[in-house]
């Protein structure tokens, strides 16, 4: 996943590491993003306006890719929820942390899906890839198609087979694993999420009683209405600066973890999916194994050639598939590390900006009245 | 910074001179100024977070004797043993050479000049006390059983006054017997005109459930919010310079066994509230009003009205923010412990480690958000609530909030009113909740109607005089002489009440300056010890974070 392609054999005519989001603009109900990317040759940038479709379509591209062996095996970079202007409760939840922070949060999503596409060494070879980087026009929109890819979100009776047990090692500990993982990772999200939205709470809290201090404020000239009027005003300040201190930790928590944790979750479900995948085929070769057993000699050949072609294909995906974990597990603990890192730095470069603030408040009120007569 | 040492034992009243507990206020801005408001690292708890710990005895009692202020009584932090160990250190140690017993001649406006050598009287004797006493309330413990069990506190006072029995004591009272108090003092001729502190309100179902023994942690609060508030309720009494002065209130400090109070079952009750406003809405067409000639007192109303209405949308708001930080709390508990989980099926070790990390960090954490949510709770939500209080019994009395009458009734008016069983608690307590505007409108109104009745006793001499009936007129003569006596003597008490209202509104201002400036300076230590334990717990987590390869 986070393979950088060789120059040599690049597929791209630009940097896949790199990209960026670099806005998000508002256009009726839908969101349009401004996508930049630096070309290899050193000589500019490609600036593109692309919508949620054209992700979409992008994505679709990637998965229709059948003719390459073992695609399936591939852990696909998760593409964000389709991000809404006025979104209802349902997509709310479903975008979490995504959804706040006026859709920056959302475009930092938005970058790392499209630098772990360009990055991966399978992926970015196919052409969709360079047309939706590059191209002024935007691509075409995506056609309904059943997809192959996200059989998890499909009918319920494939679910039954993600239970199904498995001929490899590995792999059996490896869903195992991986079936934990999502569900903790998106508890935390969760949790976090929720964590956030009371800090803000307590934020816009503290504005309404800075803002109601100020009322408080007595005209005249007698000593100790003017003293504690002052004093009003400074306490009006103080939770100001604890307003914007608290707003402060609120976004930390979203730019860093928040999105951390985001991450971990939607990937543990893409790898949760690619694990489906390659069960479903192993489902497909026993049964293939069955058909060819008990053919009838007029069949039997056409059955083992099923049963040949099924095995093979069976092959390719556990092969990337293996690779693919290897990767996943090594980038997601490099991820989380820089995410908490981050996240530490900057939580404690507010909380020391904060302790500053209160220490210049707490001096400011000594030194006020009320004084002796 | 152990508050206990900086604390040096009271001096003797010979030696400072008008030292009042709060008038070192007065020179906050002096060098010493920074040492009173020293308060300890980790707010003290009295038992907040520990609904099976009985406090141990504590070294020292004495924290808060700064402005009856509230205490910052945070959640016990796991560092601090000494739960007693309070915030401030004794004000009235430092010896400052000023008082500020000078404040009343120069701010006090031209007061009808009737009695000047009173007024200087009232002065110099204000100069001359030293309000060295300091309370505490402590201890509260559960006596008896079921729904006959209450909870008892223990009071213990420290004062070098003379007047006591001794220089340290304590004593066990109950939350009626603090009601009690109230009542005597609010009914008192002595301290007519005087904001007398109203004692915190009753709670039927807070206390039911003390009673019926839940250790949950709401009822651990109600116990520490009573406790406290109690604490506060005392500071102001014993601080005012006049009600130090009454009998009443040295025996509930002092007294061993104080009789129980019998008429507080009515207080604050929700029926009765109904029955006095009814009262109230009755007499409002009889009573006579009051033509105000001095517009201070109206001013003053007007403006405690306002700010009153001001300091209630202030208590709500900051109600608003402790319930975002205690959901704070809550959430912050319940991420820890997801974060606790990915940890534990983690199988890299370093991010292992520093998930398991981050879990204890945000347990930490939730920790220092509930000592906020006290925080704002005991130091703010607290002192607001006093001060809408205080205000009210200013404006009206404390349990007539709701009526914003401001017209008084009179006993013999009142009665008239209401009948049956309920007679006597109208005139009990409606004496009691009338606030000291009310008090010195009552008073010009008993002069005016000792005026008029001196007058109709003139009309029925004059005409008693006509009809020559000469031993009548004997009587009648007698009669003109008494009523005249009490015209005089109730003109002084007119006087001398609006003149102690005078002076009560202004101290009262003097004094809510000083107490919210010393409740802020609390607060932004607390904040500011909080950002600096947040910084450590971001700092040690720092370097696990990024060992995790």
């Amino acid at each position: 996943m986070m393979e950088e392609v060789k120059e040599g054999a690049s597929a791209l005519s630009v940097h896949g590491h790199n990209v960026k989001v670099t806005e998000a603009l508002k256009d009726g109900d839908a969101l349009t993003f401004l996508i930049v990317s630096e070309k290899l040759s050193g000589t500019g940038e490609y600036h593109v306006h692309r919508t949620y479709e054209d992700l979409e379509w992008l994505q679709h591209n990637l998965f229709s890719q059948e003719d390459v062996p073992g695609i399936q095996g591939v852990i696909f970079p998760p593409l964000p929820a389709r991000p809404q202007v006025n979104p209802p409760a349902k997509a709310v939840k479903q975008l979490g942390v995504l959804a706040l922070g006026e859709w920056q949060p959302y475009c930092r999503a938005l970058e790392t899906f499209l630098q772990q596409v360009a990055s991966h060494g399978t992926l970015c070879k196919n052409k969709a890839v360079e047309t939706f980087l590059t191209d002024a026009d935007p691509p075409g929109k995506q056609r309904a198609r059943r997809n192959l890819f996200n059989r998890l979100s499909q009918a319920v009776e494939e679910l039954r087979k993600e239970g199904h047990k498995d001929v490899d090692e590995f792999f059996h500990a490896e869903r195992g694993r991986n079936a934990v993982a999502t569900g903790g990772a998106k508890n935390a999200a969760e949790r976090f999420l929720d964590v956030v939205l009371t800090q803000q709470k307590i934020a816009v809290a503290c504005g309404h009683f800075s803002a109601a201090l100020h009322l408080c404020v007595e005209p005249g000239e007698d000593p100790d209405k003017q003293a504690f009027s002052k004093l009003c005003v400074k306490l009006s300040e103080v939770f100001e600066s604890m307003k914007k201190n608290m707003m402060n930790v609120a976004e930390n928590n979203v730019n860093t973890l928040g999105l951390g944790l985001d991450l971990e979750s939607r990937y543990q479900e893409a790898e949760r999916e690619m694990l489906f995948r390659r069960t479903c085929k192993m489902v497909e070769v026993e049964n293939a194994r069955r058909n060819a057993e008990r053919a009838k000699p007029v069949k039997k050949a056409a059955m083992e050639e099923v049963k040949r072609a099924t095995e093979d294909e069976f092959g390719h995906i556990s092969k990337v598939a293996k690779d693919e974990v290897a990767r996943f597990q090594g980038s997601r603990v490099q991820m989380l590390q820089r995410a908490l890192v981050r996240w530490c730095e900057q939580q404690l470069l507010t909380a020391r900006q904060s302790a500053e603030q209160l220490s210049q408040h707490l001096q400011a009120v000594r030194a006020l009245g009320p004084r002796p007569a | 910074m152990a508050a206990s040492a900086e604390r040096n034992p009271p001096p003797f009243p010979a030696a400072e001179e008008g030292e009042a507990v709060l008038g070192n206020m007065a020179d906050g801005d002096s060098d010493e100024g920074e040492d009173i408001f020293v308060s300890k690292i980790n707010p003290v708890s009295r038992g907040v977070s520990q609904p099976n710990h009985v406090p141990e005895e504590p070294p020292d009692l004495f924290g808060d004797t700064s402005d009856a202020a509230a205490k910052s009584n945070g959640v016990h932090s796991d560092d601090d043993s000494d739960l007693f160990a309070d915030a401030h250190t004794d004000v009235s140690t430092e010896t400052h050479g000023s008082s500020d017993r000078k404040e009343p001649s120069s701010a006090r406006p031209g007061v009808s000049g009737l009695q000047p050598t009173s007024l200087e009287q009232l002065e110099e004797e204000e100069g001359k006390d030293s309000f060295d006493v300091d309370v505490a309330v402590t201890n509260p413990e559960k006596v008896g059983d079921g729904m006959n069990a209450y909870m008892a506190f223990k009071v213990s006072t420290r004062t070098s006054l003379p007047m006591f029995r001794s220089k340290a004591f304590s004593v066990r009272r109950r939350f009626s017997d603090f009601l009690g108090l109230y009542e005597k003092m609010s009914v008192k001729q002595s301290l007519q005109g005087c904001i007398i502190p109203p004692p915190p309100e009753k709670s039927v179902v807070g206390m039911t459930k003390v009673k019926v023994g839940m250790d949950d942690p709401s009822s651990v609060e109600f116990v520490e919010r009573r406790r406290a508030a109690l604490e506060r309720y005392l500071q102001r009494v014993v601080s005012h310079p006049l009600l130090i002065q009454d009998p009443d209130v040295r025996e509930f400090l002092e007294r061993e066994d104080l009789p129980r109070a019998v008429n507080t079952q009515t207080l604050s009750g929700a029926g009765f509230l109904k029955m006095i406003n009814k009262a109230s809405d009755a007499v409002n067409k009889m009573t006579i009003k009051m033509n105000e000639s001095d517009t201070w007192f109206e001013d003053k109303f007007q403006e405690v009205e306002n700010e009153e209405q001001q300091l209630r949308k202030l208590h709500a708001m900051v109600d608003s923010l402790v319930n975002h930080r205690k959901e704070l709390c809550g959430n912050t508990a319940v991420f820890s412990k997801s974060m606790a989980m990915l940890g534990n099926s983690e199988d890299n070790t370093a991010l292992s480690r520093a998930l398991s990390q981050l879990a204890e960090v945000e347990d930490k954490m939730e920790q220092l958000h509930q000592e906020q949510a006290a925080s704002d709770y005991f130091i703010f939500a607290e002192l607001l609530a006093d001060y809408i209080r205080l205000l009210a019994s200013v404006r009206v009395g404390t349990n007539t909030e709701d009526c914003r009458n401001r017209r008084f009734l009179t006993p013999s008016r009142s009665l008239a009113a209401c009948s049956g069983p309920w007679r006597d608690h109208v005139v009990f307590t409606t004496t009691a909740t009338q606030g000291c505007f009310d008090q010195r409108i009552r008073a010009w109104q008993r002069w005016q109607e000792a005026q008029s009745t001196l007058q109709k006793k003139r009309e029925a001499e004059a005409k008693l005089l006509w009809a020559n009936k000469p031993d009548k007129l004997q009587q009648a003569k007698e009669e003109i002489a008494e009523w005249e006596a009490r015209v005089t003597q109730y003109e002084r008490d007119f006087d001398r009440t609006a003149m102690t209202v005078r002076k009560e509104v202004l101290r009262f201002e003097k004094q809510k300056a000083k107490d919210f400036k010393s409740q802020i300076i609390k607060y932004l230590e607390a904040m500011l010890q909080s950002q600096q334990r947040l910084i450590k717990f971001w700092e040690a987590f720092l370097p696990e974070a990024k060992a995790i390869a």
